[in-house]
């Protein structure tokens, strides 16, 4: 694990991108395949499995350092890392006993994995052997394994250039290479260096093209003939995937969610061997989307599917052909794609297709768009119709036109520290609006504020505190806020009885008092 | 024999305010930090060997001394001034009056110090502490191996040409680690100019510190991208930032101890070199004053207090019209229900 190690604290001790990229290539070229093969895995979010409960570590920690619970609470505060701050605690034992090194993927292999088929005890005495034995970074990076939150400031982009560099080697045939399930082995990680052929894992999908927002006014785009526009849709970007008589549906998370989309599974049994579609999942009932919040009961819930099923229908809105035939269209230009879309996709159904908005000119769509909240849609999507399918987020062909967002003026009621690395600076707001004479929480919001406003504001949390409750403060009501939010629904889980989504900070009014603070009232008469 | 008043901790028997938040009549001084040195007052008494700093802070005060374990009646209270090893001259203040003892520790370290004299333990019945890094998460390793690790940082980005910029508090840590830095460094350290006055002050006071040069107006680029620029955080985000292009950038406090306070401020490293005591050191210290009620302020002091009500001892924490270092005067809420 010492190489592993070493390579993160040369991550860790930079913020340079380029000196993080070769600080992985050359650790991609020197280490173990089998090393290199988990250090990709975890460095890209990956998990293993919870290994141990999830209140172990902190126990166990307790049990050596003496540290009483609620101290221990404090400090998380603190930290906003429960893997750092057992690190940090146990830092204070003698460490004085050492073993060999040994490399990353025994670790994972022998001794963590093994752990999910050992009794509590055996877990304990296991893991408090090894924080004896490895030295302080080694100790924080087995917690962060052991945690599963393994975020260490490397974005996967730069894991992708790095291997892409390492190998010599497209990033995109790279990243093709790293999505959908695979298993860490020297094998595995053979294939990611090998020099690009055919011959895919039938799962795999491809990467995500994504659309930026429209920030430079429209005429800048051009003449309206060149594009193509269709509604942005807010659901779950996946791709569908009918390969060798199976189906696979991605999202754009890279999760698979075939088994918690019966219906569009069923669906795809319909399209011809070798497709590929760029889709997005809806909550769908009579021609118009349902609140993105039914969607969110058939992304949590697997037990009793049937039932949910017939309350929350879905369909697979069909943007993007990527593949036809076993032949990956992606570098064709968009209306030959469309064109090939349109052969195998109808435009009703559980599987449809996104249809074109016709609208001839840039004003008509601005008017048009104008009814996008009605529709529950987000705004216009605009995409070039020379325009490739891409890999990732690169500006030029596909752009998002979204609608601005609802906005209201809202009251900092309660703060909390951050996690991450916002710990120890108090960056999570609780907003409320008036009901009655009461103030009734609304929202949370995390960003939108700039680092002087968050450290003006945290140094005003600090002294303004009327009440505690664990790590969060109740301050005075004093600030307001613009919040901008992207939907309202009713809610049976929150107190006000409403959901917002996306909420975020636009400005912080200081001009306004909080009586001039939104009402309850007012929020529930913006639900559509 | 002291409450806490607005202006500040007060001893009615002696009629003195020690580190006082606003002008008093006569303040006794712990240090000569801003929080806890403020002008206005009609006169100061400080440590001895804190007065050169504290008069080139405070330029119109008036500034008596005591050496360090002298002891002077003032009204009904004898005081004498005892190391806290924070800065220079830094000083507990041990208050006695009818047989009792009160010790006022200002801010703190046990940790080693070149410019320090090490803090003396000093037993008492009630005993007033910081608690700035009071939790179990903060612990220091020893001031050599952070030192080590500045300058094999220095080294590495000597050989890369990028200039080393280390941000530091501008009165004690840096001149505690130029003086850490005497045996080490190969060339004069570049100070920014908020610096040099109280680097100077410290020569002044007879502290041997590694040689330094402030850095000329015009100087840049090139000319620093071989050296070791120490300057305070608030030049992040100034022009003057454009005179160390491409710096590798470094914050050196207790604070750096968590790994997301660094990342949110975006420092490429951060050295764990505090002038305040870790969380040992604090629970050792109360231990060794033998004081049965401990008072607690500054950071964490409900975390300590209440460490230290569970085992036993009478605590309560005194309120502080500073949070560190932020500089801001107004008072702290009422401890929280």
């Amino acid at each position: 694990m010492k190489r592993f190690a070493t390579l993160y604290e040369a991550i860790d001790r930079t913020t340079s991108t380029n000196a993080k990229v070769a600080a992985l290539v050359e650790y991609f070229r020197s280490a173990p395949p089998a090393d290199a093969a988990w250090a990709v895995y975890f460095l890209t979010g990956r998990r293993l499995k919870r290994l141990v409960p999830s209140a172990a570590l902190r126990e166990w920690a307790e049990m050596l350092t003496g540290v009483p619970e609620w101290l221990f609470g404090e400090c998380y505060a603190a930290v906003g890392d429960g893997a750092e701050l057992v690190a940090l605690l146990l830092d204070a034992l003698p460490h004085d006993e050492v073993e060999f090194d040994l490399p990353l993927a025994s670790w994972v292999e022998d001794r963590l994995l093994p752990l999910a088929k050992t009794d509590i005890a055996g877990q304990r005495a296991n893991v408090m052997r090894w924080w004896r034995v490895l030295p302080r970074t080694e100790r924080f990076l087995l917690n962060k394994l052991l945690t599963g939150e393994f975020r260490v400031g490397v974005a996967q982009t730069l894991v992708v250039r790095a291997l892409a560099e390492a190998a010599a080697i497209e990033t995109t045939t790279v990243a093709a290479r790293l999505m959908g399930d695979w298993t860490p082995s020297d094998d595995w990680f053979a294939t990611v260096l090998a020099p690009a052929t055919g011959g895919a894992d039938a799962s795999q999908p491809y990467p995500f093209f994504l659309a930026s927002p429209l920030e430079d006014p429209l005429e800048t785009l051009g003449a309206r003939s060149d594009w193509f526009v269709e509604w942005k849709w807010d659901g779950i970007r996946a791709q569908l995937i009918r390969r060798a008589g199976q189906t696979w549906l991605w999202s754009r998370g890279e999760e698979l969610i075939t088994l918690r989309f019966p219906e569009i599974a069923a669906a795809a049994t319909h399209l011809p061997d070798g497709t590929v579609l760029d889709g997005e999942v809806l909550a769908f009932r009579e021609a118009r989307p349902l609140p993105f919040s039914a969607l969110q009961q058939r992304i949590g819930r697997q037990r009793q599917l049937a039932q949910i099923m017939r309350a929350v229908p879905v369909v697979f809105m069909a943007y993007d052909v990527l593949e036809q035939d076993g032949r990956d269209l992606r570098a064709e230009p968009l209306c030959v794609r469309r064109a090939a879309l349109m052969q195998c996709v109808p435009h009703a159904g559980v599987l449809r297709m996104s249809s074109e908005v016709n609208e001839p000119t840039w004003d008509a769509l601005a008017t048009l768009r104008a009814e996008s909240r009605a529709r529950r849609v987000e705004g216009f999507i605009l995409k070039r119709l020379s325009s490739p399918y891409g890999v990732g987020r690169k500006r030029g062909d596909w752009w998002k036109w979204k609608i601005d967002p609802l906005t209201i003026d809202a009251v900092l009621i309660y703060a909390q520290p951050g996690s991450g690395r916002r710990a120890s600076l108090l960056t999570d707001y609780t907003f409320g609006v008036w009901d009655g004479d009461q103030l009734v929480p609304i929202a949370k919001a995390y960003s939108g504020l700039s680092n002087a406003e968050i450290d003006e504001l945290d140094r005003w949390i600090r002294r303004h505190t009327r009440d505690r409750h664990g790590p969060v403060r109740v301050v005075e009501p004093v600030h307001v806020f613009e919040l901008g939010f992207e939907a309202i629904a009713p809610s049976t889980r929150h107190r006000s009885g409403i959901a917002v989504r996306f909420p975020r900070m636009l400005r912080w009014r200081r001009d306004k008092g909080v009586s001039e603070a939104d009402t309850l009232e007012a929020l529930k008469r913006l639900m559509g | 024999m002291i409450t806490d008043t607005p202006r500040g901790l007060f001893c009615e028997a002696g009629n003195f305010y020690i580190d006082p938040w606003q002008p008093v009549g006569r303040a006794l001084i712990t240090h000569a930090h801003s929080d806890h040195a403020r002008p206005g007052s009609d006169a100061y008494l400080c440590a001895a060997p804190g007065a050169t700093v504290l008069r080139h802070r405070l330029p119109e005060a008036r500034v008596e001394t005591l050496q360090y374990g002298a002891t002077i009646a003032i009204g009904d209270v004898r005081v004498s001034f005892h190391p806290a090893g924070h800065i220079v001259g830094s000083a507990q203040v041990r208050l006695e009056r009818a047989g009792e003892v009160w010790v006022v520790s200002g801010d703190y370290k046990r940790a080693a110090d070149p410019t320090a004299a090490p803090f003396e333990p000093v037993r008492c019945h009630t005993f007033i502490t910081e608690a700035t890094f009071a939790l179990p998460i903060y612990t220091w390793d020893p001031p050599a191996s952070v030192i080590d690790e500045i300058v094999t940082w220095w080294r590495l980005n000597r050989d890369a040409e990028q200039p080393s910029l280390l941000f530091c508090y501008v009165l004690g840590k840096a001149q505690r680690i130029l003086a850490e830095l005497r045996e080490h460094a190969w060339e004069p350290i570049r100070l920014h100019g908020a610096m040099a006055g109280v680097t100077d002050a410290y020569r002044e006071a007879g502290i041997a510190l590694a040689a330094t040069e402030r850095i000329a107006e015009g100087t840049r680029g090139k000319a620093l991208s071989r050296a070791l620029v120490l300057a305070p955080i608030s030049a992040r985000g100034t022009p003057w930032m454009r005179r160390v292009p491409n710096a590798s950038t470094a914050f050196a406090s207790g604070l750096m101890r968590v790994r997301g306070v660094r990342r949110q401020r975006a420092f490429d490293r951060g050295f764990v070199l505090s002038d305040h005591a870790d969380w040992p050191s604090l629970l050792g210290t109360i231990e060794e004053t033998g004081a049965s009620r401990v008072l607690v302020t500054h950071g964490w002091s409900d975390a300590l207090a209440r460490f230290l009500a569970e085992r036993g001892l009478e605590t309560a924490t005194l309120r502080t019209a500073f949070e560190g270092e932020a500089g801001e005067l107004a008072p702290e809420p009422e401890p929280a229900a």
